[in-house]
């Protein structure tokens, strides 16, 4: 079948090109057949990657080792699962999934879009299939994934120990998603600024595209985090990684696009912002794949140096170029007319924080940045650290956290002051209270930015909550209901307000968790043999007993750990680590385990107020006499024989183990941080439901004749 | 020796190429199709959302975010908005008709 994959990429390195043709000549003669002929080509481009998609996924399932991706990406004993998902842990298999992604989700996008909106819509489809193209030409000429080996071995190398974890296979797919998604509202922005229509239409038309792509994105940084916090090893979930703020990045700048918009669609105001805001984030999508695929920064996401950087950055280069050119081309259409009447209203609020986001896109794109910035200008590569991005970012977010809260109080064109005092009064009295609180407790009084990041919190929690409730008391006072149905009624009449609020109140959960986590953790790296004890935040950590198991695909070399507090038991933590063979000849059965990658275990006890953590090092150095005298004897065992020198190392290491380094950490408040992820998911999927039909029908029926008349007048 | 299965792949890519050129080439042999539907779906959501704004802006004056004052400013610009909109569908639907 390797055929018909081959067959399919050219197919659409032949279908891109054409698509664009055909979709130019559509947007310059104004016609509808060419600009159809182009919508076409982009569903055909669709369905062939598919075909292409299908043929490398049998491939990998079918340990077909004749092709090279899957000869250095997976082997016979990578569990089913992980052959199933390997394929985005390749370059080329990842660029794949990258361009099919984006041909799905731009043909459902001009589908719709073409109808709403023709002539922009006939533009983006010129500019969507610019993009396939672009992809489609690098897997076909530079990263093929049916190139075939001459010879072809007989076992792969398998896959890479660190991404066997089951979140990490969801990872790829969630982030691509986002990437690709921000690329459709990039698109119709584009369409709209060539075609003129630079009113609100574009912006209904990709609506949806926007929330979906920021929830895709938004859930792949959470499953990224949640994998380094269990799977790396180095005890934390947020490293300020190159690859990791790439992604957060186009979150950011899409955050404040999100926002924004709402400003133009009530006012038709922040024209050449919004559009100069998605354009932003549309090419930071692009960057953010550059990143993770050139290698260009060291990240432990990174793929290795690639010949992919050129063509990435000349492809870089002309998506801001073209998009510079084409608002500086429209900046007298872009420009409006009205102005915010007042800083007391949400229209302000919105855009202070937009501020707020774009800044700390800036933040983190320079500290990102900050190495290729500083060996151009020095000729040296520096670069910064945690500390620095905290200073930074730390005050931004918590003025966003505030509001996030400050923002549902407000209402659209102006609030008096006095009315916005009341309705804010309960919720900073439960900010001072819980700031009040915080200050009795020694670890969080010295700590003066997590306790104003919980504070801030508290105040954006209660106001959305205070603001939901009096809305919910307002309709049921109207219509005669009970609190319950009134509250579900003002959610499914304004899905999109009140899953925005959710969405607040989720970021500031998230925030706090972050906030109480990071400051207040409690972190001790340890030696220890059997039977000792070491404390850590409050906690006794015993290492009752080594651990040693083999398999087929990995030695587990680990420990038993009991946790108590004050002589009770807490749990039994079992952290471990995995070596994993390298496919080596030179080297002895048992060695080409300790010589290839290892992976953490960790042993972790989560809670809703603190977690405990624990991974091991074990000293391996120790049992090197004994893996060189296996090796020495048996240099030739294989299958079932060198299963059992393993099974022997995995005994001698329970039996005899030499001291491990641990590292244990008690960080409170970590659960809050996934709690919040999943909370401001659960917002933005309540946004993205669409109205149900009898409350827009109940709405249009609401419209005083009045209105009817005067539309007739 | 061909390998086992090649015509059969030979084959399914000769079918992939002439069903992507039948389909992509169609509309060239068809008559362009009018775009009068999706605009009026446009209008109409475009009405629904200022409908939607009039709504929440009462939502906000009975919640007292807003003071009556301000309330009708507001309405009467959103009201405008949704009247000039209700005349477009009206013009829109006049044009899907003739």
């Amino acid at each position: 079948m390797i055929v018909l994959g081959r067959s399919a990429l050219l197919l659409a390195l032949v279908l891109a090109p054409a698509g664009v043709a055909a979709a130019f000549v559509g947007v310059r003669r104004a016609d509808a057949r060419w600009s159809a002929v182009g919508r076409r080509v982009l569903y055909s481009l669709f369905g062939v990657l598919s075909v292409a998609m299908i043929v490398l996924e049998a491939a990998f399932l079918r340990s077909d080792f004749s092709l090279g991706v899957v000869a250095t990406h997976s082997s016979t004993t990578t569990p089913a699962f992980y052959r199933a998902t390997a394929m985005w842990s390749s370059q080329e298999g990842s660029l794949l999934l990258w361009v099919w992604l984006l041909a799905g989700w731009a043909s459902l996008a001009v589908r719709s879009g073409h109808r709403r909106v023709p002539e922009i819509a006939a533009c983006a489809t010129c500019v969507l299939l610019a993009f396939a193209l672009f992809f489609v030409a690098l897997l076909v000429l530079l990263a093929n994934p049916f190139a075939q080996l001459a010879v072809p071995p007989a076992e792969g190398t398998g896959l890479q120990p660190l991404l066997r974890y089951p979140a990490m296979m969801i990872h790829p797919p969630a982030l691509y998603s986002g990437y690709t998604l921000w690329t459709i509202p990039f698109a119709f922005g584009i369409g709209a600024l060539v075609s003129g229509r630079l009113d609100a239409a574009w912006i209904g038309a990709t609506r949806r595209f926007a929330l979906a792509a920021w929830l895709a994105l938004g859930f792949g940084v959470l499953l990224g985090a949640r994998w380094s916090w269990s799977e790396l090893g180095w005890g934390g979930y947020w490293a300020w990684d190159p690859v990791e703020n790439a992604a957060l990045l186009p979150w950011l700048t899409g955050t404040a696009f999100l926002h924004s918009v709402m400003i133009q669609e009530r006012r038709g105001l922040l024209r050449t912002w919004n559009v100069g805001l998605v354009l932003a984030t549309g090419i930071l999508a692009v960057l953010g794949t550059f990143l993770v695929r050139s290698g260009v920064l060291e990240s432990i996401h990174a793929f290795g140096a690639s010949t992919l950087g050129v063509p990435f950055l000349a492809f870089i280069a002309l998506l801001v170029a073209g998009s510079t050119g084409l608002v500086l081309h429209r900046r007298a259409l872009l420009a409006a007319d009205g102005r915010i009447d007042s800083v007391l209203s949400r229209e302000a609020v919105f855009l202070v924080g937009n501020l707020l986001l774009v800044g700390l896109a800036f933040v983190i794109f320079w500290g990102t940045f900050f190495p290729l910035i500083s060996e151009v200008a020095t000729g040296r590569r520096a670069s910064v650290g945690p500390p620095w991005f905290e200073r930074y970012t730390v005050p931004l977010a918590i003025a966003t956290v505030g509001l996030a809260g400050l923002g549902p109080l407000m209402p659209w064109l102006r609030a008096s002051p006095a009315r916005l005092a009341r309705a804010g009064a309960v919720p900073a009295a439960i900010a001072l209270a819980t700031a009040g609180a915080l200050l009795a407790v020694p670890p969080v009084r010295s700590h003066p930015a997590a306790l104003a990041t919980i504070a801030v919190g508290a105040f954006a929690v209660a106001a959305v909550v205070l603001e939901l409730l009096r809305a919910a008391r307002v309709r049921a006072r109207a219509s005669g209901r009970a609190m319950p149905h009134a509250l579900a009624g003002v959610v499914g009449r304004n899905r999109r307000r009140y899953g925005g609020y959710l969405v607040h109140v989720g970021f500031a959960v998230l925030l706090v968790g972050v906030a109480a986590s990071s400051s207040l953790q409690h972190v001790r790296d340890v030696r220890l043999r059997p039977g000792d004890t070491a404390a850590v935040g409050g906690y006794d950590v015993r290492y009752v007993r080594a651990t040693g198991h083999a398999t087929r695909e990995k030695l587990s070399l680990g420990a038993v750990l009991e946790v108590s507090r004050g002589g009770r038991h807490v749990a039994t933590l079992t952290p471990t680590r995995g070596f994993y063979a390298v496919e080596d000849p030179r080297l002895g059965p048992v060695d080409r385990y300790f010589s290839g990658e290892a992976t953490s275990e960790v042993g972790l006890e989560s809670g809703l107020g603190r977690d405990f953590w624990t991974a091991v090092e074990p000293d391996v150095q120790a049992l090197r006499p004994m893996i060189a005298g296996i090796d020495r004897r048996f240099p030739l065992a294989s299958g079932a024989s060198q299963r059992f020198l393993l099974d022997a190392v995995a005994e001698r290491y329970r039996r005899f183990p030499p001291p491990a380094a641990f590292r244990l950490i008690v960080s409170p408040l970590v659960a809050w941080v996934w709690m919040g992820g999943l909370v401001m998911l659960a917002g933005a999927l309540l946004a993205l439901w669409p109205a149900p039909h009898p409350v827009l029908r109940r709405a249009r029926l609401a419209v005083p004749r009045a209105l009817r008349a005067a539309g007739r007048a | 020796v061909r390998p086992e299965g090649h015509d059969v792949e030979l084959l399914l890519v000769c079918a992939m190429v002439a069903l992507v050129a039948g389909f992509v080439t169609r509309p060239l042999r068809a008559p362009a199709p009018g775009s009068a539907s999706g605009r009026l779906r446009a209008l109409e959501d475009a009405r629904d959302a200022k409908l939607r704004e009039i709504r929440d802006a009462e939502l906000d004056l009975r919640m007292g975010k807003l003071e009556p004052a301000d309330h009708r400013v507001l309405d009467a610009r959103l009201r405008a908005e949704a009247a000039a909109l209700l005349r477009r569908l009206d013009a829109a639907r006049e044009e899907a008709r003739t």
